[in-house]
């Protein structure tokens, strides 16, 4: 069985220290992981706005280049809810449905299909705040939310509990939104800016010194409202964690 | 609609009235806590409940048979209210809803009215329409008559003035019904606003109220407060007009119990309302009249995304969860409706004007989880964003950089030249220019820094390709 590993597109560009820990982990693991060259998007952009017509070419390339692999994992929860629940702008031929039906965020992946839960190499001697991005955690459902009032699980956390050294704190709203919401971010950048800084100092009254997520996306956002504002936070993806970086 | 201010043929600004709310520090931090307050209350009475889902599984079928067999139900329920002396009226907009208002007034010789909370009423603009004709309308809800007071549409459907804090209400009184406008003590000014109204209440001689249900079985007409004002608006005139929407029906009695046990804990956090009042036909001496509105209702009822909208029981609590809302005050949705449930049902009203609602939104979807009719809310936004799109609604730069996005990200060669680009301006471009007016990303937040390599890059010298 072989695996593709999909990058997203701000990954790719500005953190590719995320899809090199993502790679690197799966191989530990003993995945046959490829990547494929010539990634570009997942379509989600323009999805998001409304504009079927402008993702319909995207999309088109996400399936050429994916549609054949047995599984597709990507290190993105946002990416992974288009893809499942959006992924329409082309037609529905048997390999979009199949694409669409084995298409995995990357902790889904570790919890669910491959069955980790000891990450040997892997220590973590921090304080952390564990950020879910509303894909994993209302569409993907990696944890449960305070809405339902569900018995509480939380597969990245779950995960997270096989570094050595690690300790957790838990923020006042632990599953606000932190205000990314992709092109939200600059259409609406006040309200988006706010969201972010609230939700910086929530990890930080909280005793934070790193918010982890499995969203990139919302990290680069919590970052950059964190950096503006001087909140003393650093950020990193679970997959570096879980890959045994040490900081 | 009332609330919505300026040029009503451009689309509402959301994001330019909301920076001006995120601006406002001590007005923002205390709406946001006030509504998140709310939202834990919300959770606390959830937890206490342990059929909760179950009863929002219930409320949701209950809603969408009835939705289903409407016609049905309200000729049932006009038999029901008719049998007992009620005279109904059909409007089937908000025109003929005020002109059937105006008709009564007109056959007592009426001059003013006490009015409790109706959403629909403000849907309508009947105020200021009977305002045009003479008439008088006084709001008897507390949070209403701030609004009234202050001229200001109701930021929140349950909560009106939410968005003011206790200094801004003294100032409001002092200004239009005397008063220290220094005197902030949320008892005294509550007292304030009860002896001036109570007169108006007493001497009005039409009594107005909204529904919060139509009971099909019984002809009921339930209304829940917290004020009582809505018993004093219908029970002291004459003449108690009632103003609900077709939406607002369920089957049977037995239904009841299900909506009231979610209404108020959806709302407020509190297990009732103080007041649940039937209204099943006029006094001795006395008339009652109701008017069913349609408008717009039974269009969306044909609308196979949008119809389970028409579920909405206008608790609010899709507002207290949602963080925008939260941090843009319902001022900014320029519409009756605002936050997450404004957001989908206005664009329907005036999809040009309220083209840019369903953008207000980080699809966050945790309005759809606390909502206790089950309304996909989140879903509704997305769909909406394609209507609007397809519709050619969305602001010419958006499409175009959305068109042109689409075509560099279609392409591997153009994407690799684009984000190689973006990594060059980051590391090189000077501070000035990367945060200038045109990067609204850095109004708020930096940029991340620039790698040396993308990502792609790392792996075509570390991973040599493979095929699968
Ligand atoms: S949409 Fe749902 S949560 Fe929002 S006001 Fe209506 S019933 Fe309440």
């Amino acid at each position: 069985m072989t695996v593709a590993l999909a990058i997203p597109c701000f990954i790719d560009a500005f953190f590719p220290e995320v899809g090199i820990a993502t790679l690197e982990l799966l191989e530990r693991l003993g995945v046959d992981v490829v990547y494929p060259q010539g990634q570009t998007c997942c379509g989600q952009p323009m999805a998001n706005n409304g504009c079927q017509s402008a993702a319909a070419g995207v999309e088109a390339h996400f399936v050429d280049l994916f549609g054949d692999f047995d599984a597709v994992v990507m290190p993105s929860g946002s990416c992974v809810h288009h893809l499942r629940e959006h992924l329409d702008a082309v037609p529905q031929t048997d390999r979009v449905r199949h694409l669409r039906a084995h298409t995995y965020e990357l902790v889904e992946y570790l919890h669910d299909v491959l069955k980790v839960s000891d990450f040997p190499w892997a220590e973590f001697p921090h304080k952390v705040g564990l950020h879910n991005s509303c894909g994993t955690l209302r569409s993907l459902r990696t944890a449960s939310m305070s809405e339902l009032g569900e018995t509480p699980f939380s597969k990245p956390m779950d995960l997270l509990r096989g570094v050595r050294g690690i300790a957790f704190v838990t923020p006042a709203r632990p599953d606000e939104c932190c205000g990314f919401g992709g092109t939200f971010s600059v259409a609406e950048d006040a309200v988006s800016g706010r969201m972010g800084l609230d939700k910086v100092r929530d990890h930080e009254q909280a005793g934070a010194e790193y918010i982890v997520s499995a969203d990139t996306s919302c990290l680069m956002h919590q970052q950059g409202c964190a950096k503006r504002a001087g909140v003393p936070l650093r950020f990193i993806h679970i997959a570096q964690i879980l890959n045994g970086a040490r900081a | 609609m009332s609330a919505s201010a300026g040029d009503k043929s451009k689309p509402v600004d959301h994001a330019g009235a909301a920076a001006a709310f995120v601006a406002d520090t001590p007005h923002l931090a205390f709406h946001d806590r006030r509504l998140w307050e709310l939202r834990q209350k919300r959770d606390g009475q959830m937890h206490v409940l342990p059929e909760w889902q179950a009863l929002r599984s219930l409320a949701s079928a209950i809603k969408e048979h009835t939705l289903s067999r409407l016609a049905d139900y309200l000729e049932q329920f006009e038999a029901q209210v008719t049998a007992r002396g009620v005279t109904v009226h059909w409007a089937r907009d908000a025109e003929e809803h005020n002109a059937i208002v105006l008709r009564i007034m007109r056959d007592h010789k009426a001059k003013t009215i006490a009015k409790s909370k109706s959403m629909l009423t403000e849907e309508c603009e009947m105020v200021p329409y009977l305002a045009r004709h003479g008439i008088t309308t006084t709001e008897t809800d507390l949070g209403e008559r701030i609004q009234q007071l202050d001229g200001e549409a109701p930021s929140h459907i349950v909560v009106p003035s939410v968005h003011k804090l206790r200094e801004d209400v003294a100032r409001v009184f002092a200004r239009t019904i005397g008063g220290d406008p220094n005197n902030a003590d949320p008892h005294a000014l509550a007292e304030h606003a009860r002896v001036t109204t109570r007169p108006l209440m007493l001497d009005a001689d039409i009594g107005m109220t909204g529904a919060n249900f139509l009971v099909a079985e019984t002809g009921a007409v339930v209304v829940c407060t917290n004020e009582g004002n809505a018993d004093l608006s219908a029970n002291l005139p004459k003449v108690h007009i009632v103003s609900a929407g077709i939406e607002k029906l369920v089957p049977r009695q037995a239904d009841l119990g299900v909506f009231v046990r979610l209404l108020s804990r959806s709302a407020l956090g509190s297990p009732i309302t103080q007041y649940t009042s039937h209204f099943r036909g006029p006094r001795v001496g006395a008339e009652m009249h109701i008017i069913l509105v349609d408008n717009g209702r039974s269009q969306r009822l044909g609308e196979d995304d949008f119809w389970t909208s028409l579920k909405c029981i206008r608790c609010g609590a899709c507002m207290n969860t949602c963080p925008v809302y939260r941090r843009s005050g319902g001022l900014s949705y320029g519409a009756v409706y605002s936050g997450p449930i404004g957001a989908i049902i206005n664009p329907s009203y005036d999809p040009v004007r309220y083209s840019t609602l369903p953008f207000a939104s980080t699809l966050n979807g945790s309005c759809t989880n606390v909502c206790p009719v089950k309304i996909n809310i989140h879903d509704q936004l997305y769909k909406w964003r394609r209507v609007i799109a397809e519709r050619g609604l969305l602001p010419k730069n958006k499409s175009l950089s959305l068109r042109i996005a689409g075509h560099v990200l279609a392409s591997p060669r153009l994407y690799r030249l684009a984000t190689g680009a973006a990594r060059l301006a980051v590391r090189y471009l000077p501070r000035a220019l990367l945060y200038s007016k045109l990067n609204s990303w850095g109004r708020d937040r930096e940029v991340p820094a620039a790698p040396q390599e993308s990502f792609a890059a790392w792996a075509a010298r570390n991973r040599p390709a493979k095929k699968p």
